[in-house]
């Protein structure tokens, strides 16, 4: 049994007297895509935050490939954080950089690439989203949502990572591109081999990709489950987020992929 | 020899399973390495991890490189990739380059590495399209610099005039206008710059009363100090010296602040929930200034002036009492005028530039940056230019 590549133990969160999370556990174990949900406020973006390192829980472990994110300081982090890519929910290009210029500053920062195969490869990444070169010279200001997106993917992939983080992925995007979005996601993640985490609050997305639903809840992950196994747990969170109208329309995709299965496809 | 791409489904075939991931992460550990096999045929064999991480070592880069430049031009060259515990596009990209940009006739690559070579065949050759190298000086750019200057003299009267008609709205119903805003901005630009010009009036107080004292002290006019000091201070000194750190404060705040919400769309929010910039942003602060800048000129006057005062009681023994005895004396009420009118007119001034900055701010952060700068420069600027304007017009007002 691999060693996971998400261990959270036993963490706690607290902004002055408010609880946000109480002896929280999760695992994600390599090339599963998780899908973290629960209601707002329920401290998802905090938990995404500390694994990143970006926070740090009042207690508790997080370990990130192996390494304990909050112990770890120094050129072990730096190596750490170039193991992962991160997507977040606007994007957080760099306005002042062409959409070419963030997907390569990642690997300009190496400093040792040559600036040629820089560019091939930014430019393959990019194409990879679907980003044509006459785009990538755009500014992101002038840049849509849509694009904004798969440019910050293309940037997170840029040192191809072990780990991707994606924030609200499809939050922005009409029904058309999300669904195309949730595509790439997909096709990126057989192709490169991707443990994916993932905090989404769209019920198709989370149906259609995840292969394991985190459930935050009552300060805590009440379950971490395959899709069909959280669906049946009784917890009133869990019956009112995916067993309401949108819900049921939703998981309609989760039974065609079922069929589609069955037949062997 | 077949001029066709042998793929060799070699003994190293990985199963895509779990596990890919442990693969992965020991074979991390191992340096990309090409020999170069120069038997009966050419060939390079590449060995290890070809993944970024992995070719960002140090000097691995470099012996890459030099291996691949040691290979001859135009031979047949054999390659074979079937060593290759790992490979990442970026290490696919370095063959892909290394070969032409085309797959090479004779290569040997694992199954699993196939689907890596397809998506970089499929993409092809992608190249950034010219951009037009833009000379430092030319035609063309004088053009776009007056345009721009031109834009934006053309937007600071529009400013102008939505300001008089603003303040006309605000006469009409007094009332209703956004007190809360002006007071609020009077708070910070004017109360929260108490600290900062009283420092710096202070010390300009003593440097100049040190300075004119020993140059007085020369040819025996100890006591026209005060009317040095005074005269300077109020009519000139005070004034400038006030404006040109609120522009320096405020100004950059009142521009970055705009500027955020640009970016951030709440200027646009603002307006399509009917409330106008010029009524609910920038009249309070040009108000705010106005009332403001004239009341710091004051204040900055007396602590200059008693920064001069202690500094002459020093190094001129001049005593406290004589010189507040003489202060009216030398200096004629019209230049109290003088100075509390360069306040009004100066804080105004600031606000108007700091404000046009700011809503002429795009939304990214270079902008950001570059509007802040150019507001505070413009605004001390224009503040020395209305002080020159000043003192041509009240050449003959305020002397004795």
């Amino acid at each position: 049994m691999a060693e996971p590549v998400i261990r959270i133990r036993n963490l706690c969160t607290q902004f002055g007297q408010f609880v946000v999370h109480r002896n929280l556990d999760l695992e994600v174990r390599a090339g599963e895509i998780v899908s973290l949900v629960g209601g707002s406020g329920s401290g998802k973006t905090t938990l995404l935050r500390q694994m990143l390192g970006l926070e740090q829980p009042a207690y508790g472990t997080v370990q990130v490939l192996g390494e304990d994110i909050n112990a770890t300081g120094g050129a072990r982090l730096r190596q750490l954080r170039r193991r992962w890519g991160v997507l977040f929910q606007h994007g957080a290009l760099f306005s002042a950089l062409t959409a070419f210029d963030n997907v390569a500053q990642p690997m300009r920062e190496l400093r040792t690439l040559p600036e040629e195969l820089i560019r091939d490869a930014a430019l393959l990444k990019l194409d990879m989203v679907g980003i044509s070169p006459q785009d990538a010279l755009k500014m992101p200001a002038d840049l849509s949502g849509g694009m904004i997106k798969r440019v910050a993917l293309a940037r997170a992939l840029a040192l191809e990572p072990e780990l991707l983080f994606l924030d609200e992925p499809t939050a922005g995007l009409d029904p058309d591109l999300s669904e195309s979005f949730v595509a790439l996601i997909r096709e990126l993640h057989r192709e490169l081999h991707l443990t994916v985490m993932m905090v989404t609050h769209d019920l198709d997305t989370l149906f259609a990709l995840s292969t394991r639903i985190a459930v935050l809840a009552d300060k805590r992950v009440v379950v971490n489950d395959t899709p069909q196994a959280v669906i049946k747990l009784p917890h009133p969170f869990i019956r009112e987020f995916f067993l309401g109208e949108r819900g049921q329309r939703a998981q309609e995709v989760l039974r065609n992929k079922e069929t589609d299965r069955e037949h062997g496809k | 020899m077949t001029h066709e791409s042998i793929s060799l489904v070699s003994i190293f075939r990985h199963t895509v399973t779990e596990d890919w991931y442990y693969t992965r992460r020991m074979t991390n550990q191992q340096v990309p390495v090409l020999t170069i096999d120069r038997g009966k045929e050419l060939t390079v064999r590449a060995a290890g991890a070809w993944q970024v991480h992995a070719l960002t070592r140090p000097d691995v880069m470099k012996r890459i490189r030099a291996a691949l430049r040691s290979l001859p031009r135009d031979a047949t060259v054999a390659w074979d990739l079937s060593q290759l515990s790992a490979l990442d596009h970026i290490g696919a990209q370095l063959f892909w380059n290394a070969w032409g940009k085309r797959r090479p006739p004779m290569l040997y690559l694992a199954e699993q590495h196939q689907n890596i070579f397809r998506r970089i065949e499929q993409t092809g050759t992608l190249a950034l399209p010219q951009q037009p190298k833009r000379r430092l000086l030319s035609t063309d750019t004088l053009v776009r610099r007056m345009q721009d200057l031109s834009d934006h003299a053309i937007h600071l009267v529009g400013l102008i005039g939505q300001l008089t008609l603003d303040l006309a709205r605000f006469l009409r119903h007094p009332l209703r206008g956004p007190w809360k805003e002006i007071s609020a901005n009077i708070f910070h630009i004017g109360y929260q710059a108490l600290g900062i010009t009283a420092l710096v009036g202070f010390l300009i107080g003593v440097v100049l009363s040190y300075l004119s004292a020993q140059q007085l002290h020369t040819f025996g006019g100890d006591i026209y100090l005060v009317n040095i000091l005074g005269m300077s201070i109020i009519r000139e000194l005070g004034p400038l010296l006030a404006a040109i750190l609120v522009a320096g404060r405020s100004g950059s705040a009142i521009t970055a602040q705009l500027g955020v919400m640009r970016v951030t769309e709440e200027l646009d929010a603002m307006l399509v929930m009917g409330m106008p910039h010029g009524f609910r942003l920038i009249l309070p602060r040009v108000l705010a200034l106005a009332v403001s800048m004239p009341l710091l000129v004051v204040w900055t006057d007396a602590v200059a002036l008693s920064g001069g005062m202690m500094a002459a009681k020093l190094e001129l023994d001049l005593s406290v009492t004589y010189f507040l005895q003489q202060l009216p004396g030398a200096v004629p009420l019209p230049n109290y005028w003088i100075g509390l009118g360069k306040g009004i007119v100066f804080g105004a001034l600031i606000a108007l530039v700091s404000c046009h900055f700011g809503l002429r701010i795009k939304p990214d952060t270079e902008s950001l940056g570059h509007g802040t700068t150019l507001s505070v420069v413009t605004a001390i600027t224009v503040v020395i230019l209305a002080d020159a304007v000043f003192a041509i017009l009240f050449k003959s007002v305020g002397f004795r």
